[in-house]
């Protein structure tokens, strides 16, 4: 089962090996991890992707609760949430496929970002899984490198919220 | 003020009355300003023995236990100790010099990144950069080690932070985190529930753990079992919540327990578990404890509530709390018979031992010893058969029982005890340990002559590492590798060295006088009992 945690922790040094820590240590899986500075300078959100079972998917919100760096921790499911993910991906192209990746992107709502001679960066902002599929569809192409943010996630809005 | 200065008047707000360490270089100018005040200080023999005796301190006095080492080595060495409070949930605050705060990361001559290793032990940490926040972070390490699930706390400080100057000294009158505040209170809701299946139950049963004691609660558990007649069984962290003769007592649970008090779990129907882990050697079978029954596990931890076991009806707080809130509910709770059946248990269902008359029986021995120790004496187990066989037959009266049941460290007792007898010096306070882990902390008894702290000591002296060789007999069919301790010290010759006054028991004969002899006088002791080497405790 694939949850989403969206943990907001003091803006410290150090937090982040301690929660990194706490998954290895406790052997939970980590899919996906993005940290930045919240609107408050004091704070940071971490967004972690993790999966498991339902004893290690509550002991994961525990053991993060434990932590005396940690604000708030929401878990949620995918379903519940709105996540994307923001991708940068260099391609070697030459004049016959340069097209192809053209329409590819255009299909994809990927924007190239950049170009030589030889090599072009592809941007992509989706959700994981659109992004996983721009990769694949690229495989035919030679891939330089690619660079991922990892999945940035909040929960729907609801008419709960404040 | 230096920092220094600052760190040693945050432990004298706290009225810290001990500091057990080492010194070294990056630790001198705390050491420095801590003798113009009235804390003692106890120079231990190693560090890890520092956090030990701190815990001893800390679980006799109900307040945190302070140590201080040095930087790198010092640093490194403590980790097991601290390691061991962590996994016993001791309240522990441990102050380590670091290394000039602008040379951090480079390596230099005794730098170890000790808030880094020791992250998975300790609560929390704290890496001291500004001698101004000195006041704020020991507040909240004292406040922190002591509430909710207790546990060690790390500062360390660097040199060039101890040595800086301080424009004011306020020590803070609150803490205020906003990421830290432990439940106290239980939930009414889950309160009413529990009463509700407590007046269902036909055989329902109270497994204390070490958290009843933590929480200062064993007062509250006693009169709750005797007002609703609720049989009580233990986990080895719990030996001492009851008097280990009160009618309503039935053992302690677990692999080495009694099988009288698994067999009480396992038949009941309502299992209240308050304040223990449910960990490996207390349930092997966690699955066991759920099935057929309602299980309610009451715990300060959250985290500690569906780890090892999804209870029926989970509840987060104090134990003392909780237990008070069950008391003021007024309900009928009636089960003779099955009281009447665990009796019937606890008569039948005694362990057989066949002891070997030219050695002393070790089961015997600690029945006489606790029979005679004074009603509210301390005996400290240290870890192997030593601690198996003082669990088993340690007649806990009005005092208290310790060991190290989460971490199993060896070594803990003699260092434990000392912190014991300094919290409290007119109590008896007894370690008992085998031979192999009283090497592991005989350097102590340098320690105990400096500082004029009279522990006994007894030592079951078998000439093996006797658990792990028992192990070996059971699982390699007597193939037995590394556990020959032949090549021991002759205690007689060390503890004179100690100017120690040392005694021997060679078998049972004469044992009770070797004990009165041994007890009588509040005078550190060192008594060897010799034990068969081939003795099991099951």
């Amino acid at each position: 089962m694939k949850k989403i945690y969206s943990v907001l922790v003091e803006n410290r040094s150090g937090v982040l090996c301690k929660v990194a820590g706490l998954f290895s240590r406790r052997c939970f899986n980590i899919d996906s991890l993005a940290v930045g500075e919240t609107d408050d300078p004091t704070t940071s959100c971490m967004t972690i992707v993790s999966s498991g079972d339902q004893r290690t998917i509550e002991q994961i919100e525990k053991q993060l609760n434990k932590k005396l760096d940690v604000i708030k921790v929401k878990t949620f499911d995918e379903s519940a949430s709105i996540s994307r993910e923001l991708m940068l991906m260099k391609v070697k192209y030459n004049k016959g496929n340069r097209r192809d990746i053209m329409e590819i992107c255009d299909v994809m709502k990927a924007q190239i970002v950049d170009m030589s001679k030889k090599t072009m960066i592809i941007q992509i902002c989706d959700v994981p899984e659109k992004i996983q599929l721009l990769i694949d569809m690229m495989q035919t192409v030679s891939i330089v490198e690619v660079a991922r943010t990892g999945t940035l996630a909040l929960q729907k809005c609801l008419e709960t919220d404040v | 003020m230096l920092g220094a200065d600052a760190m040693v008047r945050c432990l004298e707000e706290e009225g810290v009355k001990y500091v057990f360490g080492y010194p070294g270089v990056a630790i001198c100018p705390f050491y420095n300003s801590i003798l113009d005040s009235e804390i003692d200080t106890i120079l231990i023999r190693t560090e890890q023995n520092a956090a030990h005796a701190a815990s001893g301190f800390a679980r006799m006095t109900g307040r945190p236990g302070v140590c201080a080492v040095t930087s790198g080595p010092g640093a490194t060495n403590v980790i097991t100790g601290i390691a061991t409070a962590f996994a016993d949930s001791i309240p522990l605050v441990c102050i380590t010099g670091q290394v000039n705060s602008a040379l951090l990361g480079s390596d230099v001559f005794q730098e170890a990144d000790i808030t880094g290793a020791v992250e998975s032990f300790v609560k929390y940490s704290y890496l001291v950069k500004d001698a101004e926040e000195i006041p704020r972070i020991f507040k909240e390490a004292f406040h922190i080690a002591n509430t909710g699930r207790k546990g060690p706390v790390l500062i360390d400080v660097p040199i060039d932070v101890q040595n800086a100057v301080l424009s004011k000294f306020k020590y803070p009158e609150e803490v205020n985190m906003r990421t830290y505040k432990p439940t106290v209170k239980g939930n009414a809701v889950q309160i009413k529930k529990v009463v509700k299946e407590l007046s269902k139950a036909k055989r329902p049963i109270i497994c204390a753990g070490g958290g009843v004691l933590l929480g200062d609660a064993e007062s509250g558990l006693r009169a709750f079992a005797e007002k609703y007649r609720v049989p009580v069984v233990s986990t080895m962290m719990g030996i001492g919540v009851m008097p280990t003769r009160h009618p309503m007592y039935y053992g302690m649970v677990g692999n080495n327990g009694h099988p009288y008090a698994n067999r009480a779990m396992n038949e009941s129907d309502l299992l209240i578990m308050v304040g223990a882990r449910v960990a490996d050697r207390a349930v092997n079978q966690p699955d066991l404890i759920t099935e057929n029954k309602v299980l309610v596990h009451i715990d300060v931890d959250p985290a500690e509530i569906g780890k090892n076991v999804g209870p029926t009806i989970p509840l987060v707080g104090d134990a003392k709390y909780i237990i008070e809130d069950f008391m003021a509910e007024e309900f009928a709770c009636e089960h003779e018979a099955w009281i009447d059946t665990l009796n019937g248990y606890r008569d039948t269902m005694g362990r057989v031992r066949r002891p070997n008359p030219a050695y002393v029986d070790p089961a015997e021995f600690i029945r006489m010893l606790s029979e005679s120790m004074q009603d509210d004496a301390v005996y400290v187990a240290d870890v192997g058969q030593n601690q198996i066989w003082s669990c088993n037959y340690h007649i806990v009266k009005n005092g208290r029982f310790m060991t190290t049941g989460g971490m199993g460290t060896m070594g803990y007792s003699i260092p434990a005890a000392m912190g014991v007898k300094l919290a409290d010096r007119d109590r008896q306070v007894v370690a008992v340990c085998g031979d192999g882990s009283f090497q592991m902390s005989m350097m102590e008894l340098a320690t105990m002559r400096q500082f004029h702290v009279p522990v006994k000591i007894i030592v079951l002296k078998n000439n093996y590492l006797g658990m792990v060789r028992e192990y070996q007999h059971y699982t390699y069919k007597d193939h037995y590798s590394v556990v020959d301790l032949s090549g021991s010290p002759d205690l007689e010759k060390l503890a004179s060295a100690y100017d120690m006054r040392f005694m021997r028991l060679r078998t049972m004969e004469g044992a009770q006088e070797t004990i009165d002899a041994f007890l009588e006088k509040d005078e550190a002791v060192l008594l060897e009992c010799l034990i068969d080497p081939m003795d099991l405790v099951k």
